[in-house]
Parts: structure tokens; C-alpha cells; sequence
């Protein structure tokens, strides 16, 4: 009875198929993780011969970046500066509203409206960044200067940082809004079981259920936010400033900034010959700029892990 | 005479109740009033003629019931027989369902709780509820006790009265000493229980349970099918379980819904488990269907 059975199918030309599948799906996987290795070599490499040139010191604790004018100094801290005093103001549009918009879509919107609102905010987030860059420019910047009292550059932090901050709602709002609408519906019964209103529901149930995803939300965004580029370079100017006091801090969202991005775009553009020391410094920024994403995407991994709730 | 003087005034003031929704707005004193209305026969939730559809679906069909107060009544009835959803008219959860719509009265207190004035969330405050499956909050024990008394701004003596709660959900013992551990540390049945502490932390009058013990073990069942006779004494519950046995064991009075969403039978609960007026009742009782 049994040897009548055929079990062995085609097993010889399958086996080969299926190790050809193997390989080239090993490949692909593969061709991401070697460009990454390949991305951190290729920072690493130059950053350390320009280590060489300017002690890590001085580059890592320098409150002046002037890599043009002889005699050039390297201090990174104006471009760090720079880039935070964006993302500051950035994430002070975004994460808030951005949160809200989330409620609004999760909690408040009818199924209609949110399958309308969700994919037209998330266009937002599919603008070219150059465009909100002329957009933060030819119009938010003298929108902003008409306001009495205020004195903007034509180039200033202010106006570039309030536009990348409309520019990542959309990451904090879609993020968040999928973890809202991952709490389960037996939840929000409870609440509105004891008497609950739909605000009461959002803000003291969904939202502290929804946190770790919300907290990704912030940071993904905020890593968005320190590597953005082209929005800084054509809104925010090209001067590397690093305050000495309280008021210049303030003062230094009205005018023109460099953050880390786009003093790399500066190095990398002007006619600066390959191989000086100005070239290799482009290389320490934009090791410093991956290392400050890198840190806040593993935290966001992290939150994610440690707060994620189990409802089971 | 005197009862419908007295019932008058119940009225008058849950009217008040029913349109405040100013956080602790006097409720428990009000409350106190009303269980001094104490006639034996009084029913607490009476609907009239209640038709309820999801969409085009009819799922209850004409109902018309009075539900005694300080009593077990339990809802029997095969799946999909709309005895769930009678539950859910009567505190408005059915409201959270784009789809739903009730036509009919459903009265509390000899109030429509349809009419335009209520307000559902008022409601629901003094009908609490008790989910299928154990539903806490990812908070702590104690916020989770504590949830209903906070957002009615009642956060006098919390501590005592979240240990009140615990105690008569019989729960207190075994997490006095983790009260801030997360409550989904807990059992099933503990969560459950915890569920029913949550619901009778704000001193509500009538507890609406969704088939309590149907996602719990036997062991556990046992602890919560205790619970509700106990609670009976302070509370009006209304059950809904599909475990026959359950309803005749722990329920005064039983309604057997069938399919389609009809009240076939309401009467006590020996009545309806040994001598049913209905054939399709005894059928279903005695297991030829459902």
C-alpha cells in the first residue's frame, strides 16, 4: 500500500529553487545593512584624520564656526545650536498639535471624515521640503515681520522652524493616531461605562494608553526635525551664531542661523577644494548629526519596547 | 397614594440629577433618598414598547418590562437574541453605535432616559456596568478603583473609598498590600472583580452585568456568582449570561429572550426553570435548542 504513495514530489528541483529564493532574498536584506556599514565608514574615515587636524576639543566644545575666513575655526556647538533652536521650534508646533489632530482623528472624527482627513494630511507630509522651504520664505517670513514689535531677517530661524514644524505634524498625527486607535474599544466602554465624557475618555484613557506610541511619535519626528535640510538652507541662512547670554538666545530665533545640515550643504557646495581640512569637517558634522539621530531613534525603540501595554 | 407621592419625588429630583453634569453634584445625597422608597415591588427600569435596530436589523423587538429594584434579574436566551443590547439601552451604550437606534420608552426612575434632556453621561452614572471580558484601565489598582470618583470630582476620603469598594467586591485581601501595581498584573477573575469594584466605587443603584463570568474559570465564576448575591442586597443587577444554571442559581427573577429580539417570558426564576408558561421557553430551558 504505501510504496504506491509517491512522497518525494520534485524535491530535487525544489530544493534548488528554494535556495535561489534564499539567496536573493539574503541579498536584498543584505544590500541596506552594507550600505549602513559602508554610510558610517565612509563618516568615519575622514572624520578621523580631521581629528588629526583639529583636537576633538575643540571641535566638540568650540563656540565658533568659521570655516572660510583664515584663520578657520572649527567648534560645532554654533551648529548644534542651530539645529536644536529649529527643532525646538519646531517640535513647539508640531508635537502638540500633532497630538491633537491625533485625538481629533482617533476619538472625535466620524469614520467618513477620518477616511477624508487622514490621506489629506498625510499629502503634508508628502510636500517636497524645498517647496515649504520657499514657502517659509516668500510668504510665512513676511507674515511673520508684520507682526508690530517683531524684527526679522530676511533670513531667520523663526519662520524655518515654525514651517518644519507644520511639515512633521503629519508624522506625529498619523503615528500617534494609529496608536490611539490600537486601545481597545473594551477600554473606552469602561470609561464611558462610569459615566465618562468623550474628552474625560480621551485624556485620562486613550492617551495614557496610547504613550509609548506618542512618545515614538515625538521622537521620530524630532529626529525628522534635526535632519532636515532643505527648509533651513532656504529659510534659515547660513550664519553659524552661538549665544553668550539669556536674551541671545531669544533673539537668535529672528535671525539668521546655520544648523548642522545645512553647513554640511555649505561645505559641500562652496568651491572648497577636496582634501582640506574644511572638506574633512563636513564629514565630523555629519558623523555628530548621525550620531544624535541614531541615539534618539534607539530611545524611541526603547520607549516602544518598555512602554508598550499588553491588554492581554 | 403615599407610593405615588413618594415616586413623584424620586422623579423631581433624579430630574435634576439626570441634567447636571457638574461633577458630585449632590448625587449621593439624592441617592439616599431613593432607596428609602423601599416597597417591595418597585422597579427601578421599566421599558415600554422598545424596538431597537443596528442599521436595518431589528434586534430587539416590543419589550416591554418592569425591572424590580434590590433584585437579581437575569437575561437568558440564545446567541444573537438582543439580550445584550437591552442591557446596553438601558445606561445608552447602544449610543457609541453609529448604527443603532432605539424607538420606545425605556423609563428610569419613571423617566425616559430618551428624552432630549438627558443626558447619557449623567445616566451612566448611576447605572453602572460590568463588561464581558475584564476590562481595566492599564493604570494601577487603585486608579482603576479610583477612575469613577475622579472624574466626578468626588476625591473625598479616595483611600476609604477605595478600600470600601475592594472589600465589597471581595477583592481587598489580596492586593492591599500592591494597590499601585499595574491592574493588568492581575488574574481574570481578580480583574473582574476589580471591574466590579471600579463600577460600585461611585454608589451607583443598578449594576448592569454583560455576561460577567463568561472569559473567567469555574473557580473564579463561583467568586463573582457570590459577589452578585451579596451586591444584591445594596444593588438592583441586571445579568445577562447564556449559562442557564447561572441564572437559576444566582438570579430572583428571569427573562428568556429568543431569537429575533422577543421577550417570550419574565417571571421569577423558580417559575421559569420549573414550570414555564411557554413551550418554546421549556424548549429552550430544557436544552431541545439555543
Amino acid at each position: 500500500m504505501s510504496n504506491t504513495i509517491d512522497l518525494s514530489g520534485d524535491r530535487g528541483s525544489q530544493d534548488l529553487r528554494e535556495g535561489i529564493y534564499g539567496v536573493v532574498f539574503f541579498v536584498c536584506a543584505a544590500i541596506s545593512v552594507l550600505t549602513t556599514i559602508g554610510i558610517i565608514l565612509a563618516l568615519v574615515l575622514p572624520t578621523l584624520t580631521f581629528l588629526g587636524e583639529v583636537p576633538i576639543r575643540e571641535f566638540l566644545l568650540g563656540t565658533q564656526f568659521s570655516p572660510a575666513i583664515q584663520p578657520t575655526v572649527f567648534g560645532v556647538l554654533p551648529l548644534v545650536f542651530g539645529t536644536l533652536l529649529i527643532t525646538v521650534g519646531a517640535a513647539a508646533v508640531a508635537l502638540p498639535v500633532g497630538l491633537l489632530t491625533a485625538t481629533y482623528l482617533s476619538e472625535y472624527a466620524s469614520h467618513r471624515r477620518r477616511a477624508v482627513l487622514k490621506p489629506l494630511l498625510e499629502i503634508l507630509a508628502g510636500v517636497p521640503t524645498v517647496v515649504y522651504g520657499y514657502f517659509a520664505l516668500v510668504y510665512v517670513t513676511p507674515l511673520l515681520d508684520a507682526i508690530p514689535g517683531l524684527e526679522l531677517g530676511t533670513f531667520n530661524a523663526l519662520s524655518a522652524s515654525l514651517v518644519m514644524g507644520i511639515m512633521i505634524i503629519p508624522m506625529v498625527s498619523s503615528i500617534s493616531e494609529d496608536s490611539m486607535s490600537a486601545v481597545p474599544e473594551s477600554i473606552r466602554n469602561a470609561a464611558y461605562g462610569l459615566g465618562a465624557t468623550k474628552y474625560r475618555v480621551s485624556t485620562s484613557v486613550v492617551i495614557p494608553s496610547a504613550v509609548s506610541g506618542i512618545a515614538s511619535s515625538y521622537i521620530l519626528a524630532l529626529s525628522r526635525a534635526i535632519g532636515e535640510t532643505m527648509i533651513v538652507v532656504v529659510a534659515a541662512g547660513q550664519s553659524a551664531r552661538f549665544p553668550d547670554s539669556i536674551s541671545g538666545l531669544l533673539n537668535s530665533f529672528f535671525q539668521s542661523t546655520q544648523t548642522m545640515t545645512s553647513a554640511i550643504v555649505q561645505l559641500g557646495t562652496s568651491d572648497l577644494a577636496g582634501g582640506t581640512t574644511a572638506y574633512r569637517a563636513l564629514f565630523a558634522i555629519g558623523l555628530t548629526l548621525f550620531v544624535m539621530t541614531f541615539v534618539l531613534n534607539v530611545v524611541s525603540d526603547v520607549i516602544t519596547m518598555r512602554y508598550q501595554e499588553d491588554y492581554e | 397614594m403615599a407610593n405615588e407621592n413618594q415616586s413623584a419625588t424620586a422623579q423631581q429630583s433624579d430630574t435634576d440629577q439626570l441634567i447636571s453634569t457638574d461633577p458630585g453634584g449632590g448625587g449621593l445625597s439624592e441617592q439616599s433618598d431613593n432607596q428609602t422608597v423601599d416597597s417591595e415591588t418597585e422597579s427601578v427600569v421599566q421599558s415600554q414598547n422598545l424596538d431597537v435596530y443596528y442599521g436595518d436589523t431589528q434586534a430587539l423587538q416590543d419589550i416591554t418590562i418592569e425591572i424590580p429594584s434590590n433584585r437579581v434579574t437575569a437575561m437568558i436566551g440564545p446567541s444573537g437574541c438582543g439580550k445584550s443590547t437591552f442591557l446596553r439601552c438601558i445606561n445608552r451604550m447602544n449610543d457609541l453605535v453609529d448604527i443603532a437606534r432605539v424607538e420606545g420608552d425605556l423609563y428610569f426612575h419613571g423617566q425616559n432616559v430618551y428624552d432630549d434632556y438627558v443626558d447619557p453621561v449623567a445616566l451612566r452614572r448611576r447605572i453602572g456596568m460590568v463588561f464581558q471580558h475584564p476590562n481595566p484601565f492599564p493604570k494601577s489598582i487603585y486608579d482603576n478603583v479610583a477612575y469613577g470618583l475622579r472624574i466626578q470630582g468626588n476625591t473625598e476620603n479616595l483611600d476609604a473609598k477605595v478600600e470600601q469598594s475592594l472589600k465589597r467586591a471581595a477583592l481587598w485581601d489580596e492586593v492591599k498590600d500592591r494597590l499601585d501595581d499595574s491592574a493588568l498584573d492581575l488574574s481574570g477573575g481578580q480583574q473582574q472583580r476589580l471591574c466590579i469594584a471600579r463600577a460600585i466605587a461611585v454608589d451607583p443603584e443598578v449594576i448592569l452585568m454583560d455576561e460577567p463570568a463568561s472569559a473567567l474559570d469555574p473557580i473564579a465564576t463561583s467568586q463573582i456568582e457570590d459577589l452578585i448575591e451579596e451586591l444584591a442586597e445594596e444593588y438592583t443587577v441586571v445579568i445577562v449570561t447564556h449559562n442557564m444554571q447561572q441564572a437559576a442559581r444566582i438570579s430572583d427573577q428571569t427573562a428568556v429572550f429568543l431569537t429575533g429580539g422577543e421577550l417570550v417570558e419574565f417571571d421569577d426564576t423558580d417559575k421559569i426553570f420549573e414550570n414555564p408558561e411557554s413551550q418554546r421557553v421549556e424548549d429552550y430551558i430544557t436544552g431541545k435548542f439555543g
